[in-house]
């Protein structure tokens, strides 16, 4: 009895409330679609940019050659392609062994607390401005000497440190507990637990996380400008010498005031991004199959 | 001077039960001799299969003594000091409702109360005259020594159901050139052996929950324990895989000793010579299972058993 009292009488109030609400949804459904379309049309902007004025520089010798003497026609860009490979090589074989270290550590190892101050870190450290790591490279390493690929792969392997750490500390972190359960219950010791559970329960996520750190510095400018950027036009696989490099290259060449080579500019930034693209979706599709693994 | 028993028993016990386990795998191997004799009879839960498998109660057994343990997360008191006696060769069982605490007190026994930040315990655990919280006492062997099986199946995913089994031995570094032999002997143990042994290379994340289940309790005893706890073992599987386990521990218990933690008191009826039941961090009653369900001394325990509360 009383809950009929206390029901309001179904009609016009009822139906009021649900039109407006039902406008109001429908127009945040707009905005946020409308949010969505603009960011997939900025990317498709971008891609299509790069695609229809660089794809006219792109032919074998594009790829193949090095760069033509100054005023001549042809040329390519070899030398950075090869110089951009063994920077971010050195980088990796510095960042990416050091990064799943410390997500090692602040998965499986520290104390809440302390894990909680290691991401901190290394969030602010993934903020650092790139231009800032370059100029620290360059006071620290350069300065006195000359520029190398070591430099700049140094430089780079910060910028790389803390993708890599975090995406390894947030993957091991999907490592369902009832494994790191099921193994001390067995009495394994912490480090072998570790290393032989853990780890490969999470091994492609770790690669996924590396990759995604390759191709973030792959095209990273500012922290090679300091420290690998003076450099012969022949190719170099040494990175004890300074190393040509791909976004260098484009920066380069777009200061010129040569429409060749803004053309060359734009066909150095279609290889950029293609690279890049390859290796963030082949990144992706790894990551997807080691989170349907660990769902089993 | 205390003798660090818990990190060298376990030698002796293998060395013991060598003898035990050479003429098993005779009898094993003659049986691997006629696949088509075995494929017929595996697919049921083969009695036969397991006896073979079956040594004779082994010795007395061990017991486990808890005396005046109090768990603790931060300084919440989840166990308030309690007394349990679990002897040799018998499965105890934990009743009790939710929060009662009686997950926290079995994890208590093997020690991995502990790996829950911010929790501790008090008191002492013996295993036979033992105290596994002695400070000299090397935590993994207390944990070789007593054994968990989960609530829920957890086979390791990156592993074959094979290596899976193997895990316990290889990476507490006690290999023994028998490997083969001793996971073979666990499958066989747990009635795995027929359903699996065709496929010992596959995941064993591929198998079905109950064979899972089975699975990680081959795994367990394949390093061959004293003790084993089972915390809830059947909740995550369906009636006919938890008649199987509950078959199973019928048979594992004359071998080890078992503490299983149960909400499903038909289970604890069905599986335990005693009952202990928990409320509200202590215990109110322990006896044999026959008892506490048929005659129990406690007002809360009779209310309990008949579905009035919890």
């Amino acid at each position: 009895m009383s809950a009929t009292s206390d029901t309001p009488t179904p009609g016009p109030g009822l139906l009021g409330a649900s039109t407006r609400r039902k406008r109001v949804n429908r127009l945040m459904e707009v905005l946020a679609t409308a949010a969505t379309g603009l960011a997939v049309a900025v990317l498709a902007l971008v891609v299509g940019t790069v695609v229809v004025k660089g794809v006219s520089a792109i032919n074998l010798d594009f790829l193949t050659d090095t760069p033509a003497p100054f005023g001549l026609p042809g040329g390519g860009i070899a030398n950075s392609i090869v110089g951009t490979f063994m920077l971010v090589l050195v980088a990796s074989v510095i960042a990416v062994p050091i990064g799943i270290l410390i997500g090692i550590h602040a998965s499986e190892f520290a104390r809440p607390r302390v894990s909680y101050a290691v991401r901190f870190a290394l969030d602010i450290l993934a903020g650092v401005p790139t231009i800032i790591t370059g100029i620290f490279i360059f006071g620290l390493l350069v300065v006195g000497h000359q520029q190398s690929g070591y430099d700049g792969s140094i430089a780079l392997a910060i910028v790389m440190l803390p993708i890599v750490a975090r995406s390894a500390q947030e993957v091991l972190g999907l490592v369902p507990n009832s494994l790191r359960e099921a193994a001390q219950a067995l009495g394994i010791a912490r480090w072998r637990m570790v290393a032989r559970i853990v780890v490969p329960s999470a091994a492609s996520g770790l690669i996924t996380g590396a990759v995604l750190g390759v191709a973030r510095v792959a095209g990273e400018t500012a922290p090679l400008l300091f420290t690998s950027s003076i450099v012969s036009n022949s190719v170099s696989w040494n990175p004890a010498q300074a190393l040509a490099s791909i976004p260098v290259t484009i920066f380069t060449l777009s200061e010129s005031n040569s429409p060749q080579d803004h053309t060359r500019a734009w066909g150095a930034a279609l290889v950029l991004i293609v690279a890049v693209l390859i290796l963030s979706v082949s990144a992706r599709s790894l990551h997807e199959r080691s989170r349907r693994k660990l769902r089993g | 001077m205390m003798e660090p028993h818990l990190s060298f028993q376990r030698q002796n016990g293998m060395s013991s039960t060598d003898p035990q386990s050479t003429t098993n795998d005779a009898a094993q191997n003659a049986g691997a001799a006629a696949p088509q004799v075995r494929a017929t009879t595996d697919q049921s839960s083969d009695p036969g299969d397991r006896a073979e498998t079956r040594p004779d109660p082994a010795g007395p057994g061990h017991r486990v003594s808890v005396a005046d343990l109090r768990a603790f997360y931060g300084t919440t008191e989840a166990v308030k000091g309690i007394n349990i006696n679990f002897p040799a060769h018998e499965v105890t069982a934990i009743i009790g409702p939710s929060g009662c605490g009686k997950s926290t007190m079995v994890r208590c026994i093997n020690r991995m109360h502990e790996e829950i930040p911010g929790a501790h315990a008090t008191g002492k655990i013996l295993l036979d005259d033992q105290d596994v919280y002695a400070p000299d006492v090397d935590v993994t062997a207390v944990r070789r020594l007593i054994g968990m099986v989960f609530q829920k199946p957890n086979p390791f995913p990156t592993m074959s159901i094979f290596d899976n089994v193997a895990s316990g031995m290889r990476l507490t570094g006690n290999k023994g050139d028998n490997m083969r032999e001793r996971v073979h002997k666990a499958l066989r143990a747990v009635g795995l052996w027929g359903e699996v042994k065709n496929r010992l290379n596959s995941p064993g994340v591929g198998l079905s929950g109950g064979q899972q289940q089975r699975l990680c309790i081959a795994r367990t005893i394949a390093v061959e324990p004293e003790v084993i706890l089972m915390d809830e073992p059947c909740s995550a599987l369906d009636p006919v895989a938890t008649l199987k386990i509950e078959e199973l521990i019928d048979e594992l218990k004359e071998q080890y000793t078992i503490v299983i933690v149960t909400h499903n008191m038909q289970q604890a009826a069905r599986v335990a010579d005693s009952t202990v039941f928990m409320l509200d961090g202590g215990v109110v009653e322990h006896g044999l299972t026959n008892d506490i369900f048929t005659t129990p001394k406690d007002e809360r325990t009779e209310r309990y058993v008949t579905g009035k509360f919890g």
